[in-house]
């Protein structure tokens, strides 16, 4: 394994070298007696020779790794040091996470909810983060971050509730499932619109940084195509010319429903353009959950000293992009096939936690089946709770429900009163 | 002797005149009508608008720490002068520039409100607040909402100068009310003066709400009024009656306002008319009540604004206004606004819906 390693790497340098040579476009080479140009814009060499930059002028950004595809350690050093119990409990996430994606997914198709996306292949991007960060700091989510939001605490029922939009979710039955919040576990409520959550993160994080003695970071998840946004430059823009506490962690899971990275960017990847805004950037692998993990332990670090910084987590999505989507129209299954059995970040923490002596097979079949059970058992509790009174659907628009508002709601009170017969009241709670 | 003395005063007339023409031109189609209410008791000082924008800025920083001032050349005082000396004052991580980006300052805002502290956020021109267009409508208007009120950004106030103000061309003269009026969740508020720019932007501060507070940045210096030192707020979704009268009702907002203290009294003097005039306001929620009472009273309505006739909050006002008030109508609801187009550079006196064509419509509407 070590060898064959070995081999691409050296692979790889060759053929580095033979794109740098019969590139015209490398970094031009300052031969100038050590002048150096004084514009506000930028403080940098002259140089006599004319040449572009382009997106071969740089060596791409590697991809940390800390263990290898069977669980074994590259680099001892580089092994964080998690409790054994909280590495057990990362795991049964992972496999909490599975199973409602497997229940939830199926339950869509079956017709008892409308909508349901997936996070298969991004577990270890979830866990590694999620388990590197305080309670206390605050996350702002994209929405293919679920195992986020178990490992902070949230239940299977809270989250169940939010997909039927019954009367015990938070979000009071408005948003379509998987738009998930919590206020108790510092979780901003999902919205849909790509991005828009990330220069809001800049600003809780400005807000955080603002309070004595803070102690606090955001985090913001956002995909690849997320990062196409005009909100993705806004957000990297002013963290780092506002010296904000903020985590950026891209899940580069190389598609934005059918398009491919290729059709997304040309300049290597999300992590390029950190530097090129001034944040601390590294690009690790999303399916090792050690390596994410230590990304962004360090990352909470620096974050604590207002430098922000941009982690971009190399997947792949191995799920369709939501129920309403059938990859399999743009993508060949092999390659679904190969990132689902060789690259899993759910058997490569196993096999870690197996050779820690943590874990084996009868735990991993017992606690997917308890697991499993947890999740039907809530949806047939879910099923049955009522939707919220539908009064509710014009409380919170305003703090205090303008006039113009009740005059609304009493309107349709009295249209119910005639018409109800066509409506269906009886899925909703009664006052 | 005497004759000359006639001739020479006639011709410094005419000079006069066309001096005034000229000026009027560039940056006057109305008559400034100073407040001469005082809100609250107390010390009194001397203020443009923009001063008292700036006063209110100062006393919001004082009193909230959470408080931060931001936008695109905010730090050296902002290109109107609204933030100026505030920086000194409080500080760079207080009062601070931005990247420029529209969209970036919005989302920037919402999160510093969704995480509890007051966001002042100036866009330079409401004609650039199209980019924050997003930020504001999906997700300022509706944080409350669609999180079951588990996270809000109601210490959020956008500010931004708005309307036409002589020589702005497309991009410097927009009025985007209407725009925002659509999304339930904000409140819209356009000030007509000092008086109402402090009070009403100290509210917009304090609600819960997310705010878009519209500044006429014509009136940021030409229009000066005695302005109480101390703190005070006016109501949000309250208009203003600021005329009693008893022929029609003349609605309008901001500069227009001015407009319509002007006609009201042109149809006093010429027709021996009185109106009502009623100041909005508040744009979203806006005040039924006062219009629909007044409407009721008059039965004739006629509603102004600068922002382009089609879809222009002047429909909503009139189709609300023919709803609870069809009994009592007298003659359809009459809408003088700037014309559907672009808002024109040398046209500027033309595309305006200045006094005279606000007085055109008010006298068919008398005799209709």
């Amino acid at each position: 394994m070590a060898l064959k390693t070995g081999a691409s790497f050296l692979r790889l340098n060759a053929l580095r070298q033979t794109v740098r040579l019969l590139s015209t476009h490398t970094r031009p080479e300052v031969q100038n007696g050590g002048k150096t140009g004084d514009f506000p814009g930028a403080k940098a060499a002259y140089v006599t020779q004319m040449k572009f930059l382009n997106e071969n002028s740089y060596d791409p950004i590697p991809i940390y790794r800390v263990m290898e595809n069977n669980g074994e350690i590259i680099d001892k050093h580089e092994e964080p040091s998690i409790e054994n119990e909280k590495l057990i409990e990362m795991y049964k996430t992972m496999v909490q996470l599975n199973q409602m994606d497997k229940i939830l997914y199926e339950s869509q198709r079956q017709g008892r909810i409308s909508f349901y996306m997936t996070n298969y292949g991004e577990e270890g991007v979830h866990l590694g983060s999620s388990a590197a960060l305080s309670p206390q700091d605050l996350v702002f989510a994209q929405y293919r971050e679920l195992g986020v939001l178990l490992h902070r605490g949230m239940t299977v029922t809270e989250l169940i509730n939010q997909c039927y939009g019954n009367c015990e979710d938070p979000g009071k039955g408005r948003q379509m499932p998987v738009h998930y919040g919590s206020s108790q576990r510092n979780i901003v409520s999902i919205s849909s619109p790509l991005a828009t959550q990330m220069p809001q993160a800049v600003g809780a994080a400005y807000a955080f940084k603002r309070q004595p003695n803070n102690d606090r970071v955001v985090i913001c998840y956002f995909g690849e195509g997320a990062a196409s946004e005009g909100d993705a430059h806004a957000a990297f823009n002013f963290a780092a010319t506002l010296d904000c506490p903020v985590i950026f962690f891209c899940r580069n899971n190389g598609y934005a429903i059918s398009t491919p990275s290729s059709e997304q960017y040309r300049g290597d990847g999300i992590g390029a353009r950190g530097p090129a805004l001034g944040l601390h950037t590294i690009r690790v692998d999303g399916t090792d959950t050690l390596a994410v993990y230590n990304a962004v332990s360090s990352a909470r670090q620096l974050a604590l000293q207002n430098k922000p910084v941009l982690i971009e987590a190399m997947c792949y999505r191995v799920g369709h992009h939501s129920t309403s989507d059938d990859s399999s129209a743009y993508r060949p299954l092999e390659e679904i096939e190969k990132w689902n059995k060789d690259e899993s970040p759910l058997s490569k923490f196993k096999a870690y936690l197996e050779r820690k002596g943590l874990w084996d097979d009868e735990a991993d079949k017992a606690f997917q089946k308890e697991a499993r059970s947890i999740v039907l058992k809530t949806m047939q509790e879910s099923e049955k709770k009522k939707k919220p009174h539908w009064k509710e659907m014009l409380e919170d628009v305003y703090y205090e429900m303008p006039e113009h508002i009740q005059k609304q709601m009493k309107e349709m009170e009295n249209h119910l009163k005639k018409f109800g017969e066509h409506y269906p009241l009886n899925q909703y709670q009664s006052e | 002797m005497a004759s000359l003395v006639t001739k020479n005063f006639g011709l410094l007339t005419r000079f006069a005149k066309t001096v005034s023409n000229g000026s009027q031109r560039l940056s006057s189609h109305f008559i400034y009508y100073p407040d001469n209410e005082k809100p609250v008791e107390g010390e009194m000082a001397k203020m443009n608008m923009m001063q008292a924008i700036n006063n209110a800025m100062d006393i919001t920083l004082k009193q909230d720490s959470s408080a931060v001032l931001f936008g695109e050349d905010v730090g050296f005082g902002g290109v109107f002068r609204c933030a100026l000396g505030l920086q000194e004052k409080y500080g760079k991580d207080r009062v601070f520039n931005t990247p420029l980006c529209e969209q970036g300052i919005a989302g920037f805002a919402i999160g510093l409100a969704t995480a509890g502290a007051t966001a002042i956020a100036e866009i330079q021109f409401a004609d650039y607040i199209f980019p924050a267009f997003d930020q504001l409508v999906n997700e300022a208007a509706k944080y409350r909402y669609r999180s079951g009120g588990q996270f809000d950004c109601g210490g959020l106030t956008v500010r931004a100068p708005c309307a036409a103000v002589g020589h702005g061309g497309l991009y410097h003269s927009q009025s985007p009310e209407a725009f925002f009026a659509h999304a339930a969740g904000l409140r819209v508020v356009v000030p007509r003066g000092p008086i109402a720019a402090k009070g009403l932007l100290l509210s917009c501060l304090r609600s819960r709400d997310p705010c878009v507070f519209l500044e006429p940045k014509i009136l940021y210096r030409s229009a000066t009024e005695d302005v109480p030192v101390e703190d005070y707020t006016l109501p949000l979704g309250q208009a203003q009656l600021l005329r009693e009268g008893s022929e029609a009702t003349l609605i309008g907002w901001g500069t227009q306002l001015h407009v319509l203290l002007e006609v009201a009294d042109l149809a006093k003097d010429k027709l021996g008319v009185s109106c009502d005039v009623i100041d909005l306001q508040s744009i979203l929620p806006w005040d039924q009540e006062t219009v629909c009472n007044s409407v009721k009273k008059t039965g004739r309505c006629l509603i102004s604004h600068e922002a382009p006739l089609t879809s222009g909050f002047g429909a909503e006002l009139a189709a609300t206004i023919q709803n609870e008030c069809f009994l009592h109508l007298e003659a359809p609801v009459s809408r003088v606004a700037g014309w559907d187009a672009p808002f024109p550079h040398v046209f500027e006196p033309v595309y305006l819906p200045d006094r005279w064509r606000c007085y055109s419509a008010l006298t068919q509407l008398l005799d209709y």
